[in-house]
């Protein structure tokens, strides 16, 4: 039996597969299943502060509508019973960490300075093993300059890693000019980690109703390839542990992530979709092509295929997107 | 000593009520309605009473079920009690005769309200409590927040130790709703009070089968009479024992209460004698008149029955000579009020006994005030003992109104106080959207519960639900408030909307040398010049200071939206002085966080930095010497109106109603229709706008709109010559109206902006898809113009309806609303079916409408919606009860029938003169469509002609009955807590009368008029009043419990969902010649979020099935079809999809997520049951159709 363990956080796991962010993950019994199906760490679902903040203005203002207006009516809702907030979130988180062995990462997106610090804190507070940051920002402002953008992303997590002691991951978006730069200076933030990438919902036109529409679909083996490639580039020289989310379907998936330098691959769209029992399939895959290959250990692979292990570094640079296209020119003759 | 609290009359009862009760069997009513909120939250969350034990709270189908329940409980031995007011108290007499007869101890308590006469009225009087004396229920009187908390406790230590059941009554709104200074009673005050073994007394009389008894027989003449008599050692024994729990209330309080309190010089000659909050006025009077040496003084009652003659004429002073009984309610044709009767026979009975207390029996007079909430002012008492004091006084008099017609009612001095000196008065006139009331009542509450200061607050409304006004009057000093009354000379004004000063004589309650505060939208050094030159006039003369700040921008800056709530509450702090700021501040941040905690760190931070903003914005506006302005005050009600609604209605509007005399009102509770169009509110910053290039002239804009705004017609091109500039038209998209033209119209200041409109338009502008054909634009450019086209628009013809195609949404934009420019919310998703109904038959429709939403904004004054015709024809509407409502309408159309089968004998005696062709199809001429009724008209015309001159009998009453020939439409109108609840029994038995009614629920699911408690139509998972937890049973399937009677129209409409369908069920409904019903789904800001998706929502309730639509036609069913069509399409979108968007939903998903997903998981499959039972009724084989055999192959 090869040894499947590898490193995450600081957290020593016993195999690379981490169930990643997902409704799965809202409850309890779904994440014992995971958990019971060999997941090494589970992410939770992210807690949205602005969600928090949406939710609590909308309520505010539907129980405050028509309140103290009219002679008969001074409301029309009970009193609120629970306070609004993360409390339900931290709730869970606690009640996940009491439920399983394995350990937990919580998952937050902020929407203000002090509300990413005061939720990161309490996050920790509630008992969350590590916390994976879900950052991103959608710069629309045309007069924001790129330099602007990643001082923002550098001052928070700076902020973030000096006000907790667990470990912190930041889920990276793949629209950063320099990458590997980028990731290095997180690194030198304090970021112990980085999670590549964060995928987002993406707009679509429903040309009937003439409607903007957000669609965001379960990801696909092909999601993995741009993954492969900057972890691949920025093994080895970004001091911070390099995780892949997006496109992580079979043991294949697995290895490849190990090999290009991840120390985690982390699974959701296909436990979605064949539910949580694939990842048994998916670690006895894993051992089976590792004893088929002779590999001893995961750590014994990892980086093996990255940037600089790899005989043709520049299969992972600009010429191989020419020799796609030949190839496919090729197909195309072939078929004609 | 515990720490004193400020609390309104609602919650000082609530909090003794719940402490001692086990079983609370509640039903919503005004002003009562939030004793049982109360008692339901307190049982949400696990709050135990007395004893330790949570109670029992159930809210019951009508007050009548809530008495029921009530006594069943007494019966098996629980301590119980109900809350109530009003008509509900009336539904709860029949068993207040049997618990008072079987010696039950139990507490009522009422906020004491009018009963509904020539009118309903919410506000306070004591003619439902005198309803009641007849009952055998003790009868126990408070009149202020401290009175009614400590009675309420007397009252159960003294039913307890009387057996005899209490009524503890309070005045509506005056005491249920002032918010006050009080002491509360704690545990262990109520534990003592309580007597142990009084408790198991009573719970050993509970019934049980370990020893059982009998009770509830029915007894004959021979012992009947005796037995009834066998009660009346507990009633003497009464009025000792409630002696002796208000001494021990006393021992522990130092608060004491006599049965009938004497208040006033101990050598008084003149005596006012009273209950409720009008004593504490007259008390408060009586100072001021001793003061100046009159030997005056006041009786208050407390204990009422059982009346304890004695103890009455031993409080009063032995110098007595002349009293006069002030009663608030009226007894039509009694020789005089209940109270001023009790009084003279107890004076009688004392003057005819063996040791009379006077040597003369005082002079009695009899006098009434206050009725429906009528004020009660220092100046009315005055005049009241002036009277007194005259040589000849007058009698059987009122006071507070002009009776210029029977000429009962004393003259008063209006600006006589009494108040003491150095209390502050303030007054605010605020939006009900801007949050003032909320944010006056935290600060009263302030000063009362963070200093030493006596404090009072009580809020008025007007009565829209959309754009309504509120005013706060707030009182506070170092001397205790007994003014039960509105401020006046106020020493702080503020008014949080601009707009009123120009609308309202905002500043007629101030006193010279106030302080004004004005929420202005412009910078301080502006806002002189935009005042109407009667409030300059007036700042100088009072010499006003006035300060201002543009708040709203404030209110917006911090993230408050048009909440200026927070702002000018710490600008009233920082100008009245009355904490220092830095203390005002704090606690004003400390209450914020007490209040909004709960909903979210976001929320308390916004206020905090509105709180913040609020003192760097404020300044001081330099008052000139003259008056510089050139703008009036604009008019209450627009040109050209009537000279009843000149007269009459704009003084209620301008809020001086109060000075009316009697001779200026109705005398039978019958109002001019169609008052509402002279009210021009101008409530919404923007207002629709046509782009008539892109319109498709669909009309569904028309259809949604709420308030009937948005109008269209198609005319000659010709009718259009000499239109104001700008007015708007386009080529009719009909193909029978060729060239003719289409013109859409807003009546924008009628318009309260909800936007429901643009939403619902179809059309999007190709090159700009944000952009539809109605688009929202601010109102204040526009006005001018707007009104001149609106203006205009309502001289053109209306398109002839023979012209039109009824069964389409887009012709039926076409015809003339009869239901206009309503007090509904914005947005109100039941006003578009009622504007609908009175365009396909308002001008031949009776309207019966239960109380409720529907009968307010249908009918509460000052302007009525329903409106006429060009003809003068419209839909008669009336009110008349809450539960009544089926058989009211019922009433309507067996009258109706009869009416016309009389019509008819007549038409037949009187054949021979008029012409029988005329006769015959006067007669038998069908009425299915409006062109035949138009013929129909036009015969009846013929009749009235050809009657014309005669003076025979027959002939005058067939001319006075000849209209009835003509097609009526009766339509019984109401909301989902009369026909799902109250209502139900009734509905049910007027369905299955077979009769030819109309029946339209309103459904939003809730008791929407008194605050959105629960009803049986409240769906499965949804969080309402008194089902804090989200409500456990799925929705009542009235629609099926119609359909059982098979002979009734049943039909399921959203008009969101399929607006087509509306139309065509309406028609089918009307047409069907029996009774119909229809479920009409309407959205309501009691089911949380902005109604402008209203009908966006209409349509996911339709798509996740959860609101299928469907016809069940039973004339169908005679043509050989099937009677009932599924028109929904099968659930496409899960129920979650729908109801999540909603708050009634998602406060309990956050609340508590485990019990929301499994409430969800359960409405979710009520919603597909529900469809596949429907499903199978669709295809249940009619009658003729033969089922294939068991026996046949399956396909």
């Amino acid at each position: 039996m090869p040894d499947l363990g590898t490193e995450y956080l600081g957290l020593t796991l016993p195999n690379p597969i981490v169930a990643s962010s997902s409704p799965l993950a809202e409850r309890i019994d779904e994440l014992r299943r995971l958990e019971d199906a060999g997941v090494s760490a589970v992410v939770l679902h992210s807690l949205f502060e602005e969600q928090i903040n949406l939710e609590s203005h909308d309520l505010e203002n539907y129980l405050t509508h028509g309140a103290d207006s009219y002679q008969e009516a001074s409301s029309y809702f009970p009193e609120l019973s629970a306070a609004m907030g993360p409390e339900s979130y931290l709730e869970h988180l606690a009640r996940a960490k009491k439920a399983l062995r394995i350990p937990v990462i919580a998952s937050l997106n902020g929407a203000s300075p002090g509300g990413w610090t005061r939720y990161a804190r309490r996050m920790e507070d509630a008992g969350a093993d590590a916390l994976e940051l879900n950052v991103y920002f959608v710069p629309t402002d045309p007069a924001m300059t790129s330099a602007a953008v990643e001082r923002m992303y550098l001052e928070l997590v700076q902020d973030i890693t000096s006000s907790v002691a667990i470990p912190v991951a930041v889920k990276l978006t793949p629209f950063f000019s320099a990458p590997v730069h980028m990731a290095t200076e997180l690194a030198a933030m304090g970021a112990k980690g980085l999670v590549l990438f964060n995928r987002f919902y993406q707009p679509d036109i429903d040309l009937e109703n003439l409607e903007v529409v957000p669609t965001l679909a379960l990801s696909s083996p092909w999601t993995l390839r741009m993954r492969l490639r900057w972890v691949a580039i920025m093994y080895g020289h970004v001091a911070a542990d390099l995780a892949v989310t997006g496109g992580v379907h079979s043991a294949e998936d697995v290895i490849k992530s190990m090999m290009v330098g991840a120390r985690v691959a982390m699974m959701t769209s296909a436990v979605l979709k064949h539910g949580p029992g694939h990842v048994t399939k998916v670690l006895d895959d894993m051992a089976a092509w590792m004893e088929a290959h002779e590999y001893d250990s995961v750590r014994q692979m990892r980086g093996s295929m990255s940037h600089r292990a790899v005989a043709e570094p520049a299969a992972f640079e600009r010429a191989n997107y020419m020799k796609v296209l030949r190839s496919y020119a090729l197909k195309g003759d072939r078929r004609s | 000593m515990p720490r004193a609290q400020m609390l309104d009359g609602n919650e000082a009862v609530a909090q003794v009520a719940y402490l001692a009760s086990e079983v609370i069997a509640i039903y919503p009513i005004t002003p009562s309605s939030t004793m049982g909120e109360l008692a339901d939250q307190w049982a949400s969350e696990d709050k135990p009473n007395a004893w330790g034990a949570v109670p029992t709270v159930i809210e019951m189908q009508s007050e009548g079920g809530a008495a029921g329940a009530l006594h069943g409980a007494l019966q098996a031995g629980a301590l119980s009690t109900t809350f109530t007011a009003s008509q509900g108290l009336l539904l709860m007499i029949p068993n207040m005769y049997k618990i008072a007869g079987e010696l039950t101890p139990t507490v009522f308590h009422v906020a004491a309200r009018a009963l509904a006469t020539q009118a309903l009225s919410i506000f306070g009087d004591h003619s439902d409590v005198m309803a009641a004396r007849a009952t055998g229920f003790a009868m126990l009187a408070s009149g202020s927040v401290q009175e009614a908390m400590d009675l309420a406790l007397v009252a159960h230590a003294a039913t307890l130790g009387s057996r005899v059941p209490f009524l503890h009554f309070f005045d509506g709104f005056r005491t249920s709703h002032e918010v006050a200074k009080a002491l509360p009673l704690s545990l262990d005050d109520v534990r003592a009070l309580l007597d142990d073994d009084a408790i198991r007394a009573h719970r050993q009389r509970g019934l049980t089968p370990d020893h059982p008894v009998i009770r509830g027989t029915a007894q004959n003449p021979d012992v009947f009479f005796q037995a009834r008599e066998s009660c009346n050692p507990w009633y003497l024994a009464c009025p000792a024992i409630v002696q002796q729990m208000m001494d021990r209330l006393a021992a522990r309080t130092g608060r004491q209460y006599h049965l009938f309190d004497y208040e006033g010089d101990p050598d008084a000659e003149q005596v006012l004698v009273l209950m409720g909050s009008g004593a504490e006025t007259v008390a408060e009077t009586v100072e001021v008149l001793r003061a100046e040496g009159r030997k005056v003084g006041v009786l208050k009652v407390r204990l009422y029955r059982p009346f304890s003659g004695a103890d009455l004429v031993a409080a009063l002073p032995a110098s007595t000579r002349r009293i006069t009984v002030l009663d608030r309610t009226k007894e039509p044709g009694a020789p005089g009020d209940p109270l001023y009767l009790d009084v003279v026979t107890a004076l009688m009975e004392d003057a005819s006994g063996a040791a009379p207390r006077f040597a003369t029996m005082p002079r009695v007079l009899a006098g009434r005030f206050g009725l429906g909430s009528k004020e009660f002012t220092p100046g009315m008492v005055k005049a009241v003992f002036d009277n007194l004091a005259s040589a000849a006084p007058r009698n059987h008099f009122t006071v507070g109104i002009d009776d210029d017609v029977t000429h009962t009612s004393l003259p008063f001095d209006a600006t006589f106080s009494a108040e003491a000196p150095g209390t502050k008065r303030a007054v605010f006139f605020g939006l009900g959207s801007d949050g003032t009331v909320g944010a006056n009542k935290n600060s009263i509450k302030i000063i009362g519960e963070e200093t030493p200061l006596h404090a009072q607050g009580y809020f008025v409304y007007d009565s829209k639900k959309s754009g309504s006004i509120t005013t706060s009057h707030l009182r506070f000093g170092t001397a205790p408030i007994r003014s039960s009354y509105l401020v006046s000379d106020a020493d702080f004004v503020a008014c949080h909307r601009f707009s009123f000063l120009e609308r309202m004589d905002v500043l007629g309650v101030a006193a010279p040398g106030a302080t004004l505060l004005l929420a202005a939208p412009c910078p301080a050094d502006e806002v002189w010049d935009r005042l109407p030159a009667p409030v300059q006039a007036q700042i100088i003369a009072k010499q006003l200071r006035v300060f201002s700040i543009d708040a709203a921008a404030v209110a917006k800056a911090a993230g408050m939206g048009g909440r200026i709530n927070t702002v000018m509450q710490v600008c009233f702090f920082a100008l009245s002085g009355v904490l220092p700021r830095d203390e005002a501040i704090a606690a004003i941040k400390h209450s914020i966080e007490k209040t909004y905690a709960k909903r979210g760190e976001v929320i308390v931070e916004k206020n905090f930095a509105a709180v913040d903003a609020a003192l760097a914005n404020l300044c001081e506006v330099p008052v000139p010497a003259t008056v510089t302005s050139r703008l009036g005050m604009r008019p209450a009600v627009a040109p050209g109106a009537p000279e009843f609604v000149q007269l009459v209605t704009s003084r209620i509007i301008e809020g001086r109603g109060d000075q009316l005399p009697v001779s200026a009102l109705p005398v039978d509770g019958t109002w001019p229709s169609g008052t509402s169009q002279w009210e021009k509110r101008s409530i919404a910053a923007e207002v629709p706008a046509w782009d008539q290039d892109i319109c498709i002239q669909c009309g569904k804009c028309i259809l949604v709109c709420p308030h009937a705004v948005i109008r269209a017609t198609v005319c000659e091109p010709a009718a259009l010559e000499g239109a104001p500039d700008g007015f708007k038209s386009a080529k009719a998209r009909w193909r029978q109206f060729g060239e003719q033209r289409y013109t859409l119209q807003v009546a924008t200041e009628d318009c309260t902006g909800c936007r429901l409109c643009v939403e619902i338009c179809p059309v999007k502008n190709k090159s700009e898809t944000r952009l539809k054909a109605i688009n929202m634009a601010p109102h204040e450019p526009r006005l001018a113009e707007a009104r001149a086209h609106w203006d205009f628009f309502r001289q053109l013809p209306h398109t002839p309806r023979s012209e039109l195609s009824l069964d389409h949404v887009k012709d039926v934009q076409l015809l003339e609303p009869l239901f206009e420019f309503s007090g509904a919310c914005a947005g109100c998703g039941e006003t578009p079916y009622l504007k609908l109904m009175s365009q396909l038959f308002g001008d031949r429709a009776v309207v019966a409408n239960a109380t409720g939403c529907s009968s307010i904004y249908g009918g509460n004054l000052p302007t009525t919606p329903w409106t006429t015709n060009g003809d003068g024809r419209g839909p008669a509407w009336a009110n008349s009860l809450f539960e009544d409502n089926a058989e009211f309408g019922l009433g309507m159309r067996v009258a109706l029938d009869q009416r016309r089968r009389h019509a008819e004998a007549l038409l037949h005696q009187l054949a021979g003169s008029v012409g029988e062709r005329l006769v015959e199809e006067l007669l038998g001429a069908s009425q299915d469509t409006d062109a035949r009724i138009a013929t129909q008209r036009e015969r009846v015309v013929a009749l009235r002609a050809a009657l014309a001159g005669r003076d025979d009998a027959a002939a005058r009453e067939l001319d006075a009955l000849a209209d009835v020939l003509v097609k009526k439409s009766v339509w019984i109108v109401g909301g989902d807590g009369w026909a799902y609840d109250i209502g139900f029994g009734g509905l049910d038995h007027v369905l299955a009368s077979g009769r030819n009614v109309n029946v339209l629920v309103l459904d939003t699911e809730v008791y929407s008029n008194t605050g959105g408690q629960m009803s049986k139509a409240t769906p499965r998972g949804a969080v309402a009043k008194f089902a804090a937890g989200g409500k456990q049973a799925p929705k009542k399937d009235l629609a099926l419990l119609a359909m059982a009677h098979r002979h009734v129209y049943v039909a399921s409409v959203a008009m969101g969902g399929d607006d087509g369908h509306v139309v065509k069920v309406f028609r089918e409904a009307d047409a069907f010649d029996g009774p119909s019903l229809i479920l009409a789904y309407s959205h309501c800001i009691a089911h949380g979020y902005d109604l402008v998706h209203g009908m966006a929502q209409q349509k996911l309730a339709v798509q996740s099935g959860y609101w299928p639509l469907f016809r069940y036609n039973p004339a169908l069913a005679e043509a050989g079809q099937r009677p009932f069509v599924l028109d929904s399409k099968p659930p496409s979108i899960a129920f979650q999809k729908y109801a999540y968007n909603e708050t009634r939903y998602t406060m309990l998903a956050h609340a508590h997520p485990e019990a929301a997903r499994s409430l969800l998981v359960d409405a979710q499959d009520d919603v597909l049951a529900r469809w596949r039972m429907y499903e199978s009724l669709a295809g249940i084989p009619h009658k003729d159709e033969v089922p294939p055999s068991p026996e046949a192959p399956h396909a």
